[in-house]
């Protein structure tokens, strides 16, 4: 694994709770087209439950694009793709109904309030009126902006647009959270997992816990792989590890170069 | 799932009158043009003179139920190309990645713009009673809000399509001027379409808002160049036709 393979695409994984997985996501061969360009190609992946998973690469790798394609935004050119084995293309709504993604770009309806955002979006996943009140506030405590919940989203700064979001993708009960760039455009997140550990994702969930697929820059990550040395990783390390400012003792459970990606519409990188 | 549906029309709904609510600026300039027209044309034909060949209407109340429709129109094409701006502010996105079916989103979408038009157009109606403009027939008023929903329905899903194609807003003032304008001049909102040379009549034949203009005149002051049923059977055919083609072409916008 040199690191002269820059221009490759990595992705790393960490194994946080070892027990009976269930696969959270499951792609096989999956490839994105645009105008013949390849976008993403042909990437094989597991998640298991309760895994971080970060996907990482250089500008125009095609982070971005898978993400977009296991939301089902997207349809993929070929290959198949499973989240909590409900395939993007035959069960969309029950893939759906699974996930939660902060999107990279903003995603707001900024002429409504923070509240009613998230209302708005508590009534698209058909959340009853009482789990709708209840989980609205807890996503917005969790998120720190209780007492700015009745703004006008145009009023927030976009640190707090992004809270916004994070608290909306988590307010379904998702089972997978997808964050793109969060920790780049959101440095409340990087403040409040270094103070406060990791913002409790857990919020009533269970006991379970649920994996993440993000997407950092190996510059923002800071992060070199050969020094990564996780051995009982958490969430917390895990996020800490992700701003690039402590790296603990730790383990890599397993790093895995996937096939090649061509960048879609930058030249190679070196 | 059924209830599901109705949640999902409903919050898109409400949506949109928050929005409405709260954009006093853009009610007041999508107001404005009708509103000009209305008072311009209204005042500066004089409402006593009346129109060659008609010389029992008079202008004002043959101009008025022409204003109404301009306003549906417009009012409608804005809401279905606000698709557009929900795709230039990534808010479209949130709603794609719901667990709704996209052509529910858009009879939400049909639901909240409707809404929105119908208090406008009700708004220059009261405006032009003010003016002078008087209703034949009060149980007239429920077949023209009729027609206005049907002309409302047909644009909203019009412009839902138009958006669902268009990558950014850079499109929309075009198709503002180069489809809505001709629309709305070649539909007898302004002048009865037989002052208008042969050669123009079918585009003004294929026009689905002259048979809503036709179909308002017809119910408001009671007089009408077509038979009323054809004017609903048209408008009819043209809400669901737009209904289907804008589900079908936003069900398959790709972000």
């Amino acid at each position: 694994m040199s690191e002269e393979k820059l221009g490759f695409y990595f992705l790393v994984k960490w194994s946080i709770i070892k027990r009976n997985f269930m696969l959270a996501i499951e792609t096989k061969n999956l490839t994105k087209e645009f105008n013949g360009l390849k976008a993403v190609d042909n990437i094989s992946l597991e998640v298991k439950e309760g895994e971080i998973f970060g996907l990482l690469g250089p500008n125009g790798a095609g982070k971005t694009t898978t993400i977009k394609i296991l939301a089902t935004l997207l349809n993929p050119t070929k290959g198949e793709a499973k989240l909590w084995g409900f395939d993007i293309l035959k069960q969309r709504d029950e893939v759906r109904n699974s996930i939660g993604i902060v999107f990279q770009e903003p995603a707001l309806d900024n002429r409504l309030t923070g509240k009613e955002n998230l209302d708005f979006h508590a009534r698209l996943y058909g959340l009853d009126k009482k789990t709708r009140k209840k989980r609205i506030e807890e996503v917005l405590n969790l998120v720190e902006l209780q007492d700015k919940a009745n703004v006008l989203v145009i009023n927030y700064s976009g640190g707090m647009q992004r809270r916004l979001e994070i608290a909306r993708g988590l307010m379904h009960y998702p089972k997978i959270l997808f964050l793109d760039e969060v920790l780049k455009t959101c440095p409340w997140v990087k403040k409040i997992s270094q103070h406060n550990g990791i913002i409790d994702l857990n919020v009533d969930q269970g006991e379970k816990k649920i994996p993440l697929l993000m997407k950092i820059d190996q510059k923002e990550a800071g992060f070199e792989i050969k020094s990564v040395n996780l051995r009982k990783p958490t969430l917390e390390d895990v996020f800490l590890h992700f701003t690039g400012k402590t790296i603990r003792e730790a383990e890599v459970s397993r790093i895995e170069k996937n096939k090649r990606l061509r960048p879609a519409h930058h030249p190679p990188i070196r | 799932m059924k209830s599901n549906n109705l949640q999902t029309i409903y919050v898109m709904w409400l949506r949109e009158m928050k929005r409405f609510l709260r954009a006093k600026s853009r009610v007041i300039s999508t107001l404005a043009m009708p509103f000009f027209f209305l008072v311009a044309l209204g005042f500066g034909l004089k409402p006593s003179s009346s129109l060659p060949g008609m010389a029992q209407t008079k202008y004002l109340d043959f101009l008025v139920p022409g204003i109404i429709g301009m306003t549906m129109l417009f009012t409608s094409m804005f809401a279905g190309i606000s698709v557009l701006w929900d795709k230039e502010f990534g808010f479209l996105k949130e709603i794609l990645v719901a667990p709704v079916r996209r052509s529910v989103v858009v009879l939400g979408r049909i639901a909240g713009g409707i809404t929105t038009a119908l208090i406008q157009g009700i708004l220059i109606l009261i405006i032009s009673l003010f003016m002078g403009f008087k209703i034949l027939n009060p149980f007239g008023i429920i077949l023209a809000l009729l027609f206005m929903i049907l002309i409302g329905i047909g644009f909203i899903g019009f412009g839902v399509a138009m958006a669902s194609i268009m990558k950014d807003v850079q499109g929309f003032s075009s198709i503002m001027n180069l489809i809505t304008f001709p629309i709305f001049l070649l539909s007898g909102a302004l002048f009865p379409v037989t002052n208008l040379p042969n050669w123009l009549r079918p585009i003004i034949l294929i026009n689905p808002l002259t048979y809503g203009v036709d179909g308002l005149r017809a119910s408001l002051i009671g007089f009408s160049q077509l038979s009323l049923f054809l004017d609903l059977a048209i408008l009819l055919i043209f809400g669901l036709a737009m209904i289907i083609l804008g589900s079908y072409l936003f069900s398959k916008t790709e972000v």
